[in-house]
């Protein structure tokens, strides 16, 4: 043994080493390049199977709520309107969800003891943990006709302002925007929540215990020193969230209600999201150029998705970049 | 301050400490409250949600063929039968997508903090693994589509789901492995060097056991994850009402599927499945989540 | 089995930063030598390039010679893995590895060498832990996690990790810097033992502890801040502690500085 140990290196138990290392080295370098070569994929596939449709489209893909795939011969299909009804109902669901949030973030890290914090941050991941399809059912089954009173108030005496105008659909069942964006804002609290936690339980505690020490309220403490701290985290987790609600599938799909004319950008429209649509069509993905209309509409998501994404992640890493 | 000293009805002696004005408090307290009632808000739905499913659907789990029978031959306006079809399509598509994801996504995890050295293609692999966290499931089952059904030709199939799924869980792997794997002390891979022990090694005998109930625990999560996924199965596998085994051929069932199916079904027994199968779907994901949270209470690293 | 050092010309960088000039120093066999010097001065960098443990840092490159015996450990022929077998190394804080028994922690080496015989095994732990003067405490519960031992103890258990794999030099990075006074003096007398056999090299910030334990001690200083680190002087511990040749060396020794 000694003796082994001890003398010049034997070559070729070091190469056999070396080769180890070579070896397992580009097993996880593999894996690395299998996971960025896949968004490249992603991206390339929906876009070889996007052209030839976009191209048999005799309509303007993207200003035209048209869409009718049925004859190859004659495509014509745009995302005017699966557009507006995504944005509008993600921007609803963030709207509700982030102050939401940043209260139930601010709750748990500065004024639950800790020793609650866990099990309460506990209660908040079990919405993460309820299937989409979960949401879906509940939204479209419970929750809308609960909220149809709410609707019919909100439409009535606010219809001057168009977003609670008459939408496209009827209100009764509440298979509309209103009831979609409330159910998507409770899907990505989780999300929000998490993040902005995190970053506001990294305050550094020097910080904290100067304002505290010259009279700080806990409310001024936190305006003076958490909420500029997170705030780019809070941000962040906000454009996760964001994504989460953009991309949301089966949810919506199972609450909206499909209107036969176009959005009228009001939260009462009913219709589909680029993801719904794509699901609602999918059992009759057969004919390719029928198929490619679908996809493009998918790369259009996934773009959308993708610059979200990337903004939060800059977002996030230009406050890391301030902290330290 | 200065309203209090100049206040003619001041106390003789001025008090020991300075007040905070009340409108000061008043902020306070309502900053507060409002921080609460957030949390309740968030609280609401999820009891109603649980309250919902589990009151509408807890008869239909405990019907005698429910965990057991398939659908197969079942009318429906009957209420017979069960989810065993869909139960084994969840677990099976979930299973094969982690066998698929899990070594991937800690080998990514492993370049990432072992060799990558927070070098160019590390940070674009990290970049990468973020997008693809935000990825829609939708657009993770449309690529799987576009690749394996369009191009490759085969046919729609549970393997197909698996893949897309290997999509979805890839970043939770990765992300909760490199977590981790950060959390092992640079002293244990020093102390292993120092024994002469090469770097593979070092690795995997020495730093992946010390943070392996850590790894077990998020692949646990992103297991329980990747089950309440409904978009890849709506758009790569048909229904089936009976069992298929075959993950390479025929449609299969699986929980998300089955709810969406029957949600089309008008009659009471189909509306009793549907909260049935909803409810199952939370009780099989909550067990996954349950077993990280177990598992996670062994870790080797001290993380105070 | 123990075997002499010759440090020549010895210069160590990080990435543009020059941390360490110009090292020359003979370290010789069934001997203890101590580095001591203010905090910064290249000390444990010194110590980390003999055993090649400072290219675990990216950017640490070193220029010059280390001998061990004769045989360059940067020669290009040479694999980092075995130098680090040949001289074993024991850290600042004591690091068991947590997911290992007391035992397995004590033939972790061996046993990622590819060594399975257990009776052989046991052997190896036993020796070792004797040596280590922990095997009374120990003995009857090698099969617990290592963690749960004292610190004291934890470090000698890595003392023992360091030895069982039978290397011929032990280089200590202020093995007590973590430990209470009484762990602190076993490991002090565990050192003046291990000097039979090994030749030991100890970074101490403790300069009572190194007139203990060594025999000779190399004196480490900074002339500036952002300027390299230097060896000063070396010398028996004896001269260096009562009349050392440098001024540096007696302001730092009596506590002038540092």
């Amino acid at each position: 043994m000694a003796e082994e140990v001890t003398g010049s290196s034997p070559p070729a138990k070091s190469q056999g080493r070396r080769r180890g290392d070579g070896i397992f080295r580009s097993m996880t370098t593999g894996s690395s390049l299998a996971i960025v070569v896949s968004i490249g994929l992603i991206g390339l596939f929906l876009l070889i199977q996007a052209v030839p449709s976009l191209n048999a489209n005799n309509i303007n893909f993207f200003t035209s709520p048209e869409w009718s795939t049925g004859d190859v011969g004659n495509l014509r299909f745009g995302i005017r309107d699966l557009l507006v009804v995504t944005v509008l109902s993600s921007l609803l669901a963030l709207a509700i969800a982030m102050p939401v949030a940043m209260g139930i973030a601010l709750f748990l890290t500065h004024y639950l003891q800790p020793k609650f914090a866990r099990p309460f941050a506990y209660i908040i991941d079990l919405l993460a943990a309820v299937p989409s399809i979960v949401f879906g059912l509940w939204g479209a089954k419970v929750l809308g006709p609960s909220l149809e009173p709410i609707a019919t108030f909100l439409n009535k005496n606010l219809a001057w302002i168009p977003l609670f105008s008459d939408g496209n659909v009827s209100l009764s069942g509440g298979g509309n925007i209103f009831t979609a964006g409330i159910v998507l804002s409770i899907m990505i609290l989780p999300i929000i929540t998490a993040v902005s936690r995190e970053v506001f339980r990294q305050t550094p505690v020097m910080q904290i215990e100067g304002a505290l020490a010259l009279g700080a309220t806990r409310w001024e403490m936190i305006r003076t020193t958490v909420l500029p701290f997170g705030r780019s985290g809070y941000i962040a987790g906000s454009m996760l969230g964001l994504g989460r609600a953009l991309g949301e599938t089966v949810a919506v799909l199972i609450i909206l209600r499909s209107a036969t004319s176009s959005s009228t950008f009001s939260f009462f429209d009913g219709g589909y999201t680029f993801a719904s649509k794509i699901a609602s069509a999918a059992p009759e993905f057969s004919e390719p150029l029928s198929t490619g209309a679908y996809i493009a509409a998918g790369l259009v998501l996934f773009l959308f998705t993708f610059a979200v994404n990337a903004l939060a992640r800059y977002v996030a890493g230009r406050g890391k970049a301030k902290a330290s | 301050m200065t309203a209090t000293l100049t206040d003619p009805n001041r106390p003789a002696q001025t008090p020991a400490f300075q007040k905070i004005s009340p409108g000061r408090q008043f902020k306070n307290y309502l900053a507060m409250s409002l921080m609460g009632l957030a949390f309740l808000v968030a609280v609401i739905p999820l009891v109603w949600l649980l309250f919902t499913v589990i009151s509408k659907g807890y008869s239909a789990l405990l019907s005698g063929d429910w965990w057991g029978k398939s659908l197969k031959g079942v009318l429906p306006e009957q209420f017979a039968g069960g989810v065993y079809h869909a139960l084994y399509g969840s677990i099976v598509q979930a299973l094969v997508c982690a066998v698929i994801a899990v070594p991937i996504g800690i080998l990514a995890a492993v370049y990432l903090v072992e060799y990558g050295n927070n070098g160019r293609f590390a940070r674009i692999t990290t970049f990468m693994v973020d997008i693809l966290s935000g990825v829609p499931s939708i657009v993770a089952a449309l690529f799987v589509f576009a690749l394996w059904v369009t191009t490759f030709g085969f046919e729609t199939s549970a393997f197909a789901v698996s893949l897309a799924l290997v999509l979805l869980m890839l970043p939770v792997v990765v992300r909760s492995t490199e977590e981790m794997l950060r959390l092992v002390p640079d002293e244990l891979r020093e102390a292993s060097y120092a024994l002469g022990v090469p770097k593979w090694k070092t690795i995997v005998k020495i730093v992946l056991p010390t943070a392996l109930s850590g790894i077990v625990t998020g692949v646990m999560l992103s297991i329980a994850r990747v089950m309440g996924e409904t978009a890849p199965v709506l758009v790569l596998v048909g229904y089936s009402r009976s069992i298929n085994f075959d993950i390479f051929s025929g449609n299969m069932a699986s929980l998300p599927l089955l709810i969406y199916n029957e949600l089309l079904n008008p009659e009471e027994a189909g509306q009793l499945r549907v909260w049935g199968a909803a409810l199952t779907l939370i009780l099989l994901i909550m067990f996954f989540n349950l077993v990280a949270t177990v598992i996670s209470r062994f870790s080797a690293i001290k993380t105070k | 089995m123990a075997k002499r050092f010759d440090i020549k010309d010895l210069n160590i960088y990080y990435g543009k930063f020059h941390a360490v000039n110009s090292v020359n120093l003979a370290v010789p066999p069934r001997n203890v030598t101590a580095f001591i010097g203010p905090s910064g001065c290249g000390k444990s960098t010194v110590l980390r390039s003999l055993n090649r443990m400072h290219e675990v840092i990216p950017g640490a490159r070193v220029e010059g010679k280390v001998l061990l015996d004769g045989e360059d450990i940067y020669a290009s022929n040479v694999d980092p893995v075995e130098v680090r077998r040949t001289i074993g190394m024991v850290f600042q804080r004591p690091n068991p590895f947590p997911t290992m028994s007391i035992k397995d922690n004590v033939v972790a080496g061996l046993k990622l060498a590819g060594m399975k015989n257990k009776r052989e095994l046991d052997e190896v732990a036993e020796r070792s832990l004797r040596g280590a003067n922990l095997w009374n405490e120990v003995k009857d519960r090698l099969d617990r996690p290592g963690g749960g031992l004292s610190g004291g103890q934890q470090q000698r258990l890595c003392i023992a990790r360091a030895i069982a794999v039978q290397p011929d030099v032990l280089l200590m990075d202020e093995p007590c810097s973590a430990l209470d006074p009484i762990s602190t003096l076993a490991i002090e007398d565990l050192i003046t033992e291990l000097k039979k056999d090994f030749t030991i090299v100890i970074v101490t910030h403790n300069m009572q502890q190194a007139a203990r334990v060594s025999d000779q001690t190399a004196f480490f200083n900074l002339l500036g801040v952002g300027q390299p680190g230097q060896l000063i002087e070396v010398d028996d511990t004896e001269k260096i502690f009562s009349n050392p040749s440098q001024k540096a060396t007696e302001d730092y020794i009596s506590g002038r500085f540092g």
